[in-house]
């Protein structure tokens, strides 16, 4: 049975265009411009949903999209909000939460376990024994939430945008049109901002439309006009944050905008009487029984009852007189009488009401047939978005609502969000916010005059609910929330408003308490017996409405960097890995052979012959000035101002409280000028700390992070000289460029900065170049080296090679507490410097004994069956004493070697240990002295064969 | 999202920030009692208030100190270090 009206004057459906679609297997039609419920409820449709706990059926409700009871799935997409949402043709709809459609929802008995499943069940039923948690956790999950996720949907981009405006004014009812023409009249650009499809707001629907149409009319011409406005309909401003940004949703797409200033008139939503029943369809508010007379030409009902304030006089009241509708003045709904299946109404039972209002449930006065109740009991500001920056809100007893009395900076409110009724009132409150907002960008004056206060009567019911002992009473229509549910939560102790909102979950569902926050808080009053002045709404937090996972989806923005020699490694089969955000070489595949052969028969080769790896990642710092020398006595451990121009020295750094933070390599290339290497991933960091350190010390220093202008890399072996030599414009013969010694030099023509280093233990060179030039210089030494039989090597065979000598990885053998004495730095811990970042601290430390000591150790088999891994734990009986930091087989030493952390008790060699490895195989070993490899150093220091001989 | 004006880039989005903590100029080492140096490395202040704090531009690595009032999340101030103590 049709229930579509005579065309209305401005009605948003196109009667030449019908949409057919389906709703649980039938088929419907309706207009272009019908919503999914207004189609449905102009189809005669009751029962659109099924409530979230007792699956009690649910109909048409608030017509605005803020409630939960007409939410829909198609194959593809989940929770389509009904009231908002247009009818498409072809459309396949369902709705969510049932368990076998809505009408026979297998699951509608649990409305008869209402009284075994009070609020709190959840958290008290079900957590003993602990073991049968799992399994209740499946059952409640599988009957809890809202819609079912299709995984094998086609994938739909969502895309983003950026947008900014001066004024941006929310919501375009009569407050919204007055500021955003008073704001763009004095030259700020506006942009405005409806979730309806059309704009006008309240005046398309509420109130005399005869007596508004005209200014409605000339308002729209005017901001269409307007240069200076850009309007956005059936968009929602999801989300509002500091400094004017704002997140606006539409269908398609999230955009994120930057406005210099905001108005919010976001105007009001309405609020619910509470009798038994009060969920059932047809129950609904005044405004949604306007909006489907005004916007789709709908009858809400066949013989519905008006519930309002007794004074009785709202225009929504006088226009659903208009149609035939009983008013109720001097009365109220005790309760409302089910109809079969509770898919409807019947009738109501009224009591009176005292002077102020308040329903006396025991005074009976007559009972009304009818098959729907219109509620218009009053409103709560829709101020979800001005709390959400801070506005602070405070209960007014007066005007018996919440009202903004601070704004933060930026932010404006017009219209009903300020509690104002009148039409007039509501326009020249848009008119000064308008000019307020422009005039505090320099746009025209400030307004003149004060802006309208709310008068006459209020309009809202300080407690509109009948709470008898029978029959089920909804607060919260999300959450299946009760009165009752509030009062014993109230007993149990949840007795703040952030407390009973986390127990009872009341404003947590899809509508966020749109309907019920404000409902709750007068229960918890009342309870409590105290007013409700003073007490305030549980915090708002984005979003204002349910925004789909699919707007907030983005792509992955993973920047990373190359080396200079990147195209090399590819070239060359290199497996690459992430070391902070830079891709390196771990180590080059070789067909037929495996990862761990690969990276042996790397490290093999240097220490045979000779490799080139890749060290371009290494942080690289230019340090220049008077002070230099000063600023690093001050950063590193060590001691510098002995330093000799053209030599390097390791350098430890700490932080304050003396933790290990990075290492590196200082060379002084002058007086006044040295070139300092960091770690990799340390890099940044270490140079933003440095810049701070320098202005902190008022040091005259010159800092340059030079990572990204540098190549470099480490030619390592026996064979390094020979093939380097023929390079080079500077003798590399031991006596002239000793280990630890630093060159300038040209390297076949380019500048280069040789460093004469001994990681991997063996004669190095790392050979830093312009970037420009580094895969030039690379492949030069590749092709240089070929008699030498030079071969690249990755990060992998490097930290094998660096464990065979002992040598520690900051940040992998050493953590976040981390002192130097403990991992065996202390021999570069100058504690007689005047000052070191981290020396304090460590004079607190050398006073106590050490917590633990790195060791190396090796495992009583060679190769264990189960290879322990980095950071498994060394076990004693039952206690955890350690931990290992590193850990490889040495194909140079022939056995399994690596680094730990043990009780200081326990670092003399030979000292036995167990590791406890995966799937808890206990691997036995011992303390070994550290370097494994050439403990004398003597293959770093090489000299040439000659040299030997002299 | 916030913004942050930088005295050298002014306003910016407050991801283009990195927030470098209060400002707490550095105790005499030697002067400090073991208790007096622990307090300053390990422990600080979070109760809400006006504070000053130090922000890096990450973008053109500018250290500056801000005027804070984290009850309400709003810089008051921000300025160069070098102007620390010029009002």
């Amino acid at each position: 049975m049709s229930r579509r009206l005579a065309p209305q004057p401005g009605e948003w459906i196109d009667r030449n265009r019908p949409v057919t679609f389906r709703f649980e297997g039938r088929p419907y039609s309706g207009f272009a411009g019908d919503t999914i419920t207004s189609a449905l409820w102009a189809a005669g449709v009751r029962v659109l949903g099924r409530s979230f706990k007792y699956h009690r059926p649910r109909g048409l409700y608030g017509l605005d999209g803020s409630d939960s009871n007409a939410m829909f799935e198609t194959r593809d997409v989940v929770n389509i909000r009904g009231d908002r949402a247009p009818i498409e043709e072809g459309m396949d709809l369902r709705a969510v939460n049932t368990f076998g459609g809505v009408e026979r929802d297998r699951l509608r008995i649990m409305n008869r376990f209402g009284r075994f499943t009070p609020v709190g069940f959840y958290y008290k039923a079900f957590h003993r024994p602990r073991s049968l948690f799992p399994f209740f956790e499946n059952q409640i999950r599988r009957v809890a939430g809202l819609g079912t996720v299709n995984s094998g949907k086609a994938l739909r981009h969502t895309p983003k945008d950026y947008a900014f405006c001066d004024v941006l004014v929310i919501g375009a009812g009569p407050a919204g049109l007055a500021a955003a023409l008073a704001a763009a009249d004095a030259g700020a650009r506006v942009l405005l901002v409806d979730e309806s499809p059309r704009l006008g707001g309240s005046l398309t629907w509420h109130g005399n439309l005869d007596d508004s149409r005209d200014r409605l009319a000339d308002a729209l011409r005017r901001v269409e006009a307007h240069q200076r406005i850009q309007t956005r309909t059936a968009t929602c401003v999801a989300g509002l944050y500091a400094d004017g940004w704002a997140a606006l949703i539409d269908r398609l797409r999230l955009t994120k905008l930057r406005a210099r200033a905001v108005i919010v008139a976001t105007g009001v939503f309405e609020q619910p009487a509470v009798f038994p029943h009060n969920d059932l369809p047809g129950v609904m508010f005044a405004g949604a029984a306007q909006r489907l007379i005004h916007h789709y030409a709908v009858l809400p009902a066949e013989r519905p009852v008006i519930d309002t304030r007794p004074e009785g006089d709202s225009p929504a009241a006088a226009l659903l007189k208009r149609e035939g509708i009983n008013l109720l003045a001097g009365r109220f709904i005790a309760r409302a009488r089910p109809a079969g299946g509770l898919a409807g109404i019947r009738g109501v039972e009224l009591c009176r009401v005292d002077e102020r209002g308040l329903p006396r449930i025991e005074q009976r006065a007559e009972q009304l047939a009818c098959d729907a109740v219109v509620m218009s009991v009053g409103w709560t500001p829709n101020d979800t978005l001005l709390r959400m920056v801070g506005t602070r809100m405070e209960y007014s007893a007066e005007r018996e609502q919440f009202l903004p009395v601070e704004l933060p900076g930026g932010v404006f409110a017009a219209g009903k969000v300020n509690g104002l009724v009148g039409l007039e009132d509501r326009w020249a409150d848009g008119l000064h916010a308008g000019q307020a907002a422009a005039s505090a960008l320099g746009f025209g004056a400030a307004p003149g005059g004060s802006r309208p206060a709310p008068a006459g009567p209020a309009i809202n019911h300080p407690y509109p609910v009948s709470d008898p002992d029978e029959g089920k009473n909804f607060v919260d229509l999300d959450e299946d929330l009760q009165v009752k549910d509030f009062r014993n939560a109230i007993q149990e102790g949840f007795n703040s408003p952030e407390l009973l909102k986390r127990y009872s979950t009341v404003g947590m569902g899809p509508s966020q308490g749109k309907h019920a926050n404000l409902m709750a808080l007068r229960v918890l009053a009342k309870e409590r017996g105290e007013p409700l002045a003073g007490k305030q709404i549980t915090t708002a937090r984005p979003f204002s409405t349910p925004v789909a996972l699919g707007h907030l989806a983005g792509r992955i923005f993973t920047p990373y960097r190359h080396t200079p020699a990147h195209a090399f490694h590819t070239e060359r089969g290199a497996r690459m890995m992430f070391a902070g955000t830079w891709l390196r070489p771990e180590y080059y595949e070789v067909v037929g052979k495996t990862r761990e052969a690969c990276i042996q028969e790397e490290a093999l080769h240097v220490r045979g012959a000779v490799g080139l790896i890749d060290v371009g990642t290494l942080g690289k710092m230019e340090l220049g000035g008077p002070d230099a020398v000063r600023f690093l006595e001050r950063i590193y451990t060590g001691r510098f101002d002995n330093l000799k121009v053209g030599a390097s020295r390791y350098g430890v750094a700490c932080d304050e409280s003396g933790v290990v933070i990075d290492d590196g390599v200082v060379a002084r290339l002058g007086p006044d000028r040295f070139y300092v290497s960091t770690t990799t991933s340390g890099a940044d960091a270490i140079y933003r700390e440095w810049q701070r350190w320098a202005l902190c010390w008022g040091l005259k220093v010159i800092l340059n992070n030079a990572t990204a202008h540098w190549g470099a890399m480490n030619l390592a072996g026996p064979r390094a000289r020979q093939v380097l030599q023929p390079l080079v414009d500077i003798s590399l013969a031991a006596a002239d460029f000793p280990y630890m010694g630093v060159r300038e030099c040209r390297l076949d023509g380019v500048p280069a900065r040789v460093l004469r280093v001994g990681f991997v233990g063996e004669l190095g060179y790392e050979i830093h170049v312009p970037a420009g030039h580094a895969l030039g210089v690379w492949n030069r030494l590749m092709e240089a080296g070929r008699a030498a039989d030079v071969r690249p090597f990755g990060v992998e065979a490097q930290r094998l090679l660096r464990l065979e000598k002992g040598h520690i990885i900051v940040s992998q053998d050493t953590d976040g507490l981390t002192q130097p004495f403990e991992a065996g730095l202390g021999w570069a811990v100058k504690m007689d410097k005047p000052f070191f970042i981290g020396q304090r601290s460590l004079k607190i430390h050398q006073r106590r004994p050490l917590k633990r000591t790195l060791v190396g150790f090796q495992t009583d088999e060679a190769r264990p069956r189960t290879m322990p891994r980095e950071n498994h734990l060394i076990i004693e009986g039952k206690e955890m004493i350690g931990r290992v930091t590193s850990i490889a087989y040495s194909p140079t030493l022939k056995r399994t070697i690596g680094l730990a952390y043990l009780p200081p008790s326990m670092t003399a060699p030979d000292t036995r240990f167990t590791i406890r490895a995966d799937g808890g195989e206990l691997v036995p070993a011992q303390v070994c002295r550290i370097p494994f490899y050439d403990p004398a150093g003597e293959r770093q220091r090489m000299t040439t064969p000659e040299e030997d001989a002299r | 999202m916030k913004l942050l004006r930088c005295p050298i880039n002014g306003l910016r989005p407050i991801q283009e920030f990195y927030y470098g903590g209060e400002y707490r100029p550095m105790p005499d080492p030697d002067a400090s009692t073991d208790a007096q140096w622990a307090d300053y490395v390990f422990n600080r202040d979070g109760a809400p208030g006006v504070r000053l704090e130090w922000w890096y531009h990450l973008a053109s690595g500018v250290w500056f100190l801000a005027e804070h009032d984290t009850a309400r999340d709003v810089f008051l101030r921000t300025f160069l270090f070098e102007e620390l103590g010029q009002g």
